[in-house]
């Protein structure tokens, strides 16, 4: 499952996995600004952001072209606005399009590659992001393993029971039978969310969820956050005076 | 003697589909005892042990170490009952085993640094120091019912009810948690199925009909009884007025 690559990938040992999440935050969002703002794809922003990407791929020593396919997840979305783009007469917004779109979904799956998910979003919670929406995130992502897991065992259930062995049909039977897999495991899931509230509510929760304590950001950190915005900032200056 | 640690008096307790779950049930539980809780499925027992802690409120008296069960004692009624859930799945949801255990302590108001503590020394005791890092996601089952467990002996509470704690266990999963549980000193209340369990960890049972206690005592004698052994020979299990 891809959330399940991303987090072997994301508890191995690197130079960027060693950083505060918040230091890694913070490079993303100027890395964003960057791509969003420059107002010309040429080669070199083309170059220079890739080189900018690749560097940190190599620095998290993550496997190149598995995130790099990965990221081409977005392709898709972004193409559909390029082709509305190209019918318009406008092939230089296209290709815009395309490549702040791809360098985007790479940098955020960069980031999310090599921080644990508990601490980027924590490292998010202590930027000011509401602790309601890292909840939700963080509940999201651990049950997706359990609902995964129920819809595998349902779907085993239904090919020993015969799913797909019809050729008269099949198409059909297999549509229904997703459809009601469907609905049962939504009355599972809401099954289990108010199982889950009753067992928070047993541990004393009162409508409140504690922080621990807030991660530390070190020496090193602050130096590769300098550093890092540094870089930035010049690729985007030279970006602007080289278009 | 001394005084019982729950005292249960008359409850009643009604789902919103009108099922009768709880039909005028009388229980106590004393210090230092291990009570089975035997009897079909969709007899009581679980929505029995949901009122010990809060977590359903029927018609009726419950107090836990002298404390009526009621909202405003609500907090205090969940530190003393340690509930563990059947389905660890639903009981460990934090990120990380070491932020989890740590969940009911904070709860309590201690500070981050004493709520990591306890949960540290509770994961000690259930033989589970070494995972604290690790996901819960990737925990096997007999790993997820140890840290369920230490959620709940890190909030240091008098009494443990643990609801069917054998589901989903193997043999060695089953006999490390038993000698666990027999370390621990807490007066217990278990839901279960499993017999051979029950045999060496409860002092004395009781059996749940639709609703109602309908016998306690000795182990043996209940499952005698009701023919609750599942070697037992074939026949009629017994049913009581």
């Amino acid at each position: 499952m891809h959330h399940l690559v991303l987090e072997r990938w994301s508890r191995a040992h690197s130079v960027l996995h060693a950083r505060d999440p918040r230091a890694k935050i913070l490079l993303l969002l100027a890395f964003l600004i960057a791509v969003a703002t420059t107002p010309r794809i040429s080669l070199a922003s083309v170059l220079c952001y890739a080189c900018v990407l690749l560097v940190g791929i190599s620095l998290g020593r993550l496997p190149a072209g598995a995130i790099l396919a990965r990221a081409a997840v977005v392709l898709p979305f972004s193409a559909t606005f390029a082709l509305l783009s190209i019918l318009a007469g406008d092939r230089e917004r296209a290709l815009a399009l395309l490549v702040k779109s791809y360098f985007s979904a790479l940098a955020v799956l960069l980031l999310a590659a090599v921080t644990p998910l508990p601490k980027l979003l924590r490292g998010l919670e202590s930027l000011g992001a509401p602790r309601i929406l890292t909840l939700v995130v963080q509940f999201l992502y651990r049950y997706l393993f359990v609902i995964s897991e129920q819809a595998q065992h349902m779907r085993l259930a239904a090919l020993c029971r015969g799913l797909g062995s019809r050729a008269r049909g099949r198409g059909r039977m297999g549509f229904q039978a997703a459809a009601g897999a469907v609905a049962v495991l939504f009355a599972r899931s809401y099954a289990r969310a108010q199982g889950i509230h009753r067992a928070m509510l047993a541990r004393g929760f009162q409508g409140r969820t504690e922080l621990l304590s807030a991660p530390h950001i070190g020496t090193v950190d602050g130096l590769f956050l300098f550093f890092g915005l540094v870089l930035l900032l010049g690729l985007r200056l030279f970006l602007e005076v080289f278009r | 003697m001394a005084a019982p640690l729950i005292e249960v008096r008359d409850l009643r307790f009604r789902y919103e589909d009108g099922t009768l779950a709880l039909d005028g049930v009388d229980f106590q539980l004393f210090p230092g005892e291990t009570v089975a809780l035997f009897g079909p499925n969709g007899s009581g027992k679980t929505t029995f042990v949901h009122h010990l802690n809060g977590l359903l409120s029927g018609e009726g008296f419950v107090s836990v170490c002298g404390l009526k069960v009621e909202k405003k004692n609500l907090p205090l009624v969940r530190r003393k009952v340690g509930l563990v859930f059947q389905d660890s799945d639903e009981q460990l949801f934090m990120p990380t085993v070491l932020e989890d255990v740590a969940f009911g302590p904070l709860n309590l108001g201690l500070a981050p640094e004493e709520a990591l503590a306890a949960a540290r020394r509770a994961l000690e005791q259930v033989g589970m120091g070494e995972l604290i890092e690790k996901a819960p996601y990737h925990l096997s089952a007999g790993e997820k019912r140890r840290v369920a467990l230490a959620g709940v002996l890190a909030m240091q509470p008098e009494i443990l009810v643990l609801d069917e704690p054998t589901t989903f266990l193997d043999p060695p999963g089953r006999r490390d948690l038993l000698e666990l549980l027999r370390r621990l000193p807490q007066a217990k209340i278990v839901v279960t199925h499993d017999t051979s369990f029950a045999r060496a960890l409860a002092t004395r049972a009781l059996f749940f009909q639709k609703g109602k206690i309908v016998l306690q005592g000795p182990l043996e004698q209940i499952i005698q009884r009701f023919r609750w052994d599942p070697l037992a020979e074939p026949g009629a299990p017994a049913v009581l007025a």
